[in-house]
C-alpha cells in the first residue's frame, strides 16, 4: 500500500518536471518606463547575459557586472558562462528564448545571427562605440552598415612568448625579424632545446601563425580580401604564406614533441611545454597574450624572470607594428532600457578597467588607462592591441564556422604534417568555396 | 476491502447479480491507464515527438525555412568526412559487440572458478559505474605520446628499455660538415693527424656526468687523436672550433676504420678525447659508433590516425567488459548442474564441455548481451569526443559524432544533423525489429 503511493507520486513528479522544463526560462522584459536619457533608478529589469568565461574569468566578469549593479541597482543581471557560447545561443535562439546581451568569441557567429535575425543593432551607442575604439576595431562590428557589435575583450595574437633561461644558455636575443627568428631557432636547436612548441590539436594555433605571416608577407588589404574570399586560397600570396610556414615545419626535431606529439598536443600544454621548470620541452610559442594565464595556472614561472614577450618580427621588413587579434564581441538580442544601459557600460572604458585591474585582460578601447594593468608585460601587449594603427581580426574567426571552426584547422594540420604546399591551398580553396556557397 | 473482494472472486451464481459491464470495463481500463499516464506522457514529449520531428526536419534547410526534399541526404553521402564515419561505425559494428560478448563470456567462466570471485566481479564491473565522457578523459591521459606523461606508453618503455642497451646520448647532430650524417669524419686520417668530432643538437642537461672542457687534441706520432664534444657555445660559437665552455663528452664509442673494415675501438675520456695508438699506413677514418646514442623510446602513437580507432574501442571494451560478464554469469549460473555433471561423467573434456554443452545453453544470454552492444556501439560519441584529438578528429569519427558535430558545435546545419540522425534511425531498425520479434516469441 504504501509503496504505490511513493510510485504515483514519483510518476506526478516526474510528470511535472516535464510541464516545468517545457515553462522554463528566466526572462522578463526589462521594463521600467524611461523617457530619452532617464535616470539610473528609472531602469529596471532583470537580464540575462552569456559569454565564454568561466571560473577566473567569470568571477572578474563579475565584478563587472558589480559595477554596471551600482550605477543601475534597479537592475539584475544574470551571467552565465558556457563552454561553447555559439552552441548554447543558438540552441536558445532556436527555442525563441535568447540571452538579452551575449559575448560572442567571433565574428563569423555575429554574422550568422544578423543573417537569422536573431540580433538587435546597437545604432543608439555608435557614438560611445567610436569614441573608445579605433577605426579598425569598429569595422568589424559593422554588419550591412548597421553596428552589431563591439569588442569588449580584446587578444592580441601577433605575440611570441619565450623562455628567457633558454634564450641564455643559446646565446640569443628577441629577434627583429622572421629570417633573424628562423636562425634563432637553429641557434636554439643547436644548444640542445627545440625551437617551437605548437598545440597543433587545437588547430587555431596553426592558423594565428599563418594570419601573422600572411598579413605582413601579403599585406592589410589582401588579407581583407583573403578574409572574404575575394581571392581564392589557391593564390600564389597564400602558397608564399605557407612555403614560409614549412621553414619552420621541415625540421621535426625542432619542434617539441615532433609533428605527431604537437599535432596531439592541446594548446595549454604546449604552453606548460615550453615553461616548465624541469626540463623544458622547447624555447618559444607563437601564441597570443592569453599565454600568461595559462603558464600562471600550470607552471611556476614567474614573468620576466622565466618568461618574456616580443611582437611577432616583421617578414621581409614589413609589418613589425602590424596586430593580429582576436576578441569577444558584444550583441544584444532583446531591446530594453536595461540592455542597452548595459551596452553602453560595457563600451565604455571604466568597464574594461576594472577587470584589466584582475589581470588576464586585454581591452581593445583606447581610453583605458594602461597603467592599470597588473605588470608590465600586459601593459605592452595590451597597449599595443588597443592603439594598433593596422589591426586585422583572426581570420579564421572570420569565416563560416564550418571552414574557420573545422576544416581550416584540418587542412593545416594535414599540411604540418605533409608540407605539400600547392595540395593545402588546393583543399584549403576546395572547403572554403564549400562553406561560402 | 478484503471481505468484498474475497466475496467478488467466489460470487453466488444464483442469487447475487453479475456487476454492470459498462463500470468494470471503465474500471479496467482507466486505473491501469492513469498509472502509465505519467511514462505514456514523458516517453511522447522526450522520445515521440522529437524523433518524428527529426525526421521531419531532415527534409528542410539548415535553418528551418524551405522545404528540401532529399538534399540533405545527397549532401550526406557525399561528403568523404562522412564516408570515413560510416567506415568507422563499421568498424565498430564489427568488432566492439563481438569482442565485448567474447571477452565477457571468458571472464565469466574463468571467474567462476576462482576464490574471491564477487571481489574481481566488483572490480571488473567497475568502470560501468563510471561516465562514458570520464572513461574518455582518463584514457586520453594514459594514451599521451610522451612516456613520461602516458602511462601506457610508460609501461612499453620499461619494458623495451629493459631489453635494449642504454646509449650514452640521445640523439645528436654533426655540428659542421666535417662529419657525415652517419658521424664519419670526412677528412682521410694518417698517423699524426688530429679528427675534430663535432656535435650539436644536445641540450647541457644531456650530456654525461663526469665531463670537463673539451681538449684540443694534439697530434702524435704512430696515434691517431681526436676529440668529441658539445660543439655549441651561446650564441652558436664557431663549429669544429674546440672553445672554452666547451664540454667533452665522455664515453663514446669511436671506431677506427679502414675501408669498410673496423680495426679499432676507443672510447673518450671525460675531456672528449680519444686516441689509436700503434696505427700504420693510411686511408683511415674515424667514426662515432651508432651505439653510442639511444634514441629515446617513443612508445606507440596510440592517438596517430592508423591506430585511433582501435585505441577507441579499446577503451570502449574497458567499459562493457564487466558488464557482459556479470550478466553472463549470472546466465552460468542459471545452468543446471546436473547437465554439467552428466556431461562430465560422459567424458567430456572441459573444452568440449564447454563448446558443446555451456555455450549453446548460454545462447539466449549471449544474444542479449551481443544485441544490446550493437545498440550501443551505433551511438557512440561520448568517447570519440574525449579522446581523439581534433587532429585526428576526422579520422576516428562516427555518425553519431558528425551529427554533433554539425548540429552543434556551432556549425548549426541542422537539416543536416537531423539527416544523419534520421540515417541513424534507419540503421536501428533491424535491432528493433530483432528485440520486439524475441519479445513476442518469448512473451
Amino acid at each position: 500500500m504504501r509503496s504505490r503511493h511513493w510510485g504515483l507520486l514519483f510518476a506526478l513528479a516526474l510528470a511535472l518536471s516535464v510541464i516545468a522544463a517545457g515553462c522554463g526560462g528566466d526572462d522578463e522584459e526589462g521594463g521600467g518606463a524611461t523617457t530619452g536619457a532617464a535616470a539610473a533608478e528609472n531602469i529596471s529589469g532583470s537580464l540575462s547575459t552569456v559569454a565564454v568565461w568561466t571560473g577566473a574569468e567569470a568571477k572578474a566578469f563579475q565584478q563587472v557586472l558589480d559595477g554596471f549593479k551600482d550605477k543601475y541597482p534597479n537592475v539584475t543581471v544574470k551571467y552565465k558562462g558556457a563552454k561553447d557560447p555559439g552552441q548554447v545561443i543558438s540552441t536558445a535562439v532556436q527555442g525563441g528564448n535568447p540571452p538579452d546581451v551575449a559575448a560572442l568569441n567571433s565574428p563569423g557567429l555575429m554574422n550568422d545571427f544578423v543573417d537569422q535575425g536573431a540580433l538587435k543593432p546597437l545604432e543608439f551607442a555608435r557614438g560611445v562605440v567610436a569614441k573608445n575604439y579605433n577605426p579598425d576595431w569598429v569595422k568589424n562590428g559593422v554588419v550591412n552598415g548597421k553596428l552589431y557589435g563591439f569588442f569588449f575583450k580584446g587578444a592580441n595574437k601577433s605575440t611570441v612568448w619565450y623562455n628567457t633561461h633558454a634564450f641564455e644558455d643559446a646565446g640569443v636575443e628577441p629577434p627583429k625579424t622572421w629570417e633573424d627568428l628562423l636562425s634563432v631557432g637553429d641557434t636554439l636547436k643547436n644548444s640542445g632545446v627545440p625551437a617551437y612548441s605548437f598545440g597543433a590539436s587545437d588547430g587555431w594555433t596553426l592558423t594565428d601563425l599563418f594570419e601573422n605571416l600572411y598579413v605582413r608577407q601579403a599585406g592589410p588589404a589582401k588579407y581583407d580580401q583573403l578574409a572574404t574570399h575575394k581571392i581564392p586560397w589557391t593564390d600564389q600570396s597564400v602558397k608564399n604564406t605557407l612555403t614560409e610556414m614549412t621553414k619552420v615545419f621541415k625540421d621535426p626535431d625542432n619542434i617539441a614533441g615532433g609533428i605527431q606529439g604537437s599535432l596531439q598536443t592541446n594548446f595549454p600544454d604546449s604552453v606548460t611545454a615550453v615553461f616548465q621548470t624541469q626540463n623544458p620541452k622547447a624555447a618559444m610559442i607563437f601564441e597570443g597574450d592569453f599565454v600568461p594565464g595559462v603558464v600562471a595556472g600550470q607552471t611556476q614561472a614567474k614573468p620576466e624572470t622565466d618568461y618574456n614577450v616580443f611582437t611577432f618580427p616583421s617578414v621581409a621588413g614589413k609589418g613589425a607594428d602590424y596586430v593580429v587579434g582576436g576578441g569577444d564581441i558584444v550583441v544584444m538580442f532583446k531591446d530594453s532600457a536595461a540592455a542597452k544601459a548595459l551596452i553602453r557600460y560595457l563600451a565604455s572604458p571604466e568597464a574594461g578597467e576594472i577587470w584589466a585591474r584582475q589581470g588576464g585582460f586585454s581591452s581593445p578601447n583606447k581610453n583605458v588607462d594602461v597603467s592599470v594593468y597588473p605588470d608590465e608585460i600586459t601593459r605592452t601587449t595590451a597597449g599595443a592591441l588597443a592603439k594598433a594603427a593596422t589591426f586585422r581580426f583572426d581570420l579564421s574567426d572570420l569565416q563560416p564556422s564550418e571552414f574557420g571552426g573545422d576544416a581550416m584547422f584540418t587542412d593545416l594540420q594535414d599540411f604540418m604534417k605533409n608540407q605539400n604546399v600547392d595540395a593545402t591551398a588546393a583543399q584549403l580553396e576546395k572547403d572554403a568555396a564549400a562553406a561560402y556557397k | 476491502m478484503t471481505s468484498t473482494s474475497v466475496r467478488a472472486e467466489f460470487p453466488d451464481p444464483v442469487r447475487t447479480p453479475p456487476a454492470p459491464p459498462d463500470r468494470s470495463r471503465l474500471r479496467s481500463f482507466t486505473l491501469p491507464m492513469s498509472f502509465l499516464a505519467p511514462a505514456a506522457i514523458l516517453l511522447g514529449v522526450w522520445l515521440l515527438y522529437p524523433a518524428v520531428a527529426t525526421v521531419v526536419r531532415a527534409f528542410f534547410d539548415d535553418r528551418g525555412e524551405k522545404f528540401v526534399w532529399f538534399e540533405n541526404f545527397d549532401r550526406m553521402f557525399s561528403d568523404p568526412v562522412i564516408h570515413t564515419a560510416i567506415k568507422n561505425n563499421v568498424i565498430w559494428i564489427l568488432v566492439a559487440p563481438v569482442a565485448v560478448t567474447s571477452l565477457g563470456l571468458l571472464f565469466a567462466v574463468l571467474i567462476e572458478r576462482i576464490a574471491w570471485a564477487s571481489a574481481l566481479k566488483i572490480v571488473l564491473f567497475m568502470p560501468l559505474a563510471i561516465s562514458l565522457f570520464a572513461v574518455g578523459v582518463i584514457w586520453r591521459i594514459m594514451y599521451r605520446d610522451d612516456p613520461s606523461q602516458g602511462a601506457l606508453n610508460a609501461g612499453l618503455k620499461v619494458a623495451h628499455d629493459s631489453f635494449s642497451q642504454e646509449g650514452v646520448l640521445p640523439a645528436a647532430r654533426p655540428s659542421s660538415d666535417a662529419l657525415t650524417d652517419r658521424f664519419v669524419f670526412t677528412r682521410q686520417l694518417s698517423p699524426g693527424d688530429t679528427a675534430l668530432m663535432g656535435l650539436t643538437a644536445i641540450s647541457e642537461s644531456a650530456v654525461p656526468a663526469g665531463a670537463v672542457q673539451a681538449a684540443d687534441p694534439e697530434s702524435k706520432s704512430g696515434a691517431i687523436t681526436g676529440v668529441v664534444w658539445r660543439d655549441f657555445s651561446p650564441g652558436g660559437g664557431e663549429p669544429g672550433v674546440v672553445e672554452s665552455g666547451e664540454l667533452g663528452i665522455p664515453g663514446v664509442t669511436v671506431n677506427l676504420l679502414r675501408g669498410s673494415d673496423t680495426v679499432q675501438s676507443a672510447t673518450t675520456e671525460n675531456n672528449g678525447s680519444f686516441e689509436f695508438t700503434g696505427v700504420s699506413g693510411s686511408g683511415y677514418q674515424t667514426q662515432i659508433a651508432s651505439k653510442t646514442f639511444a634514441q629515446p623510446y617513443k612508445g606507440v602513437n596510440w592517438l596517430g590516425e592508423s591506430l585511433i580507432t582501435p585505441s577507441i574501442i579499446i577503451a570502449f571494451l574497458w567499459t562493457s567488459v564487466g558488464f557482459a560478464m556479470v550478466v553472463i554469469g549470472a546466465g552460468l549460473s542459471a545452468i543446471p548442474r546436473d547437465v554439467l555433471e552428466a556431461a562430465r561423467t560422459d567424458g567430456g573434456s572441459e573444452f568440449q564441455i564447454f563448446r558443446r554443452v555451456t555455450i549453446p545453453l548460454l545462447m539466449p544470454v549471449l544474444t542479449v548481451v551481443f544485441v544490446t552492444q550493437m545498440i550501443g556501439v551505433l551511438k557512440i560519441f561520448d568517447l570519440i569526443y574525449a579522446i581523439a584529438p581534433g587532429s585526428v578528429q576526422n579520422d576516428a569519427t562516427t555518425l553519431a559524432f558528425e551529427m554533433w558535430k554539425r548540429s552543434f558545435s556551432g556549425q548549426n546545419k541542422f537539416g543536416f544533423g537531423a539527416a544523419i540522425a534520421a540515417f541513424l534511425m534507419l540503421l536501428f531498425l533491424p535491432y528493433l525489429i530483432y528485440q520486439v520479434r524475441s519479445q513476442r516469441k518469448n512473451a
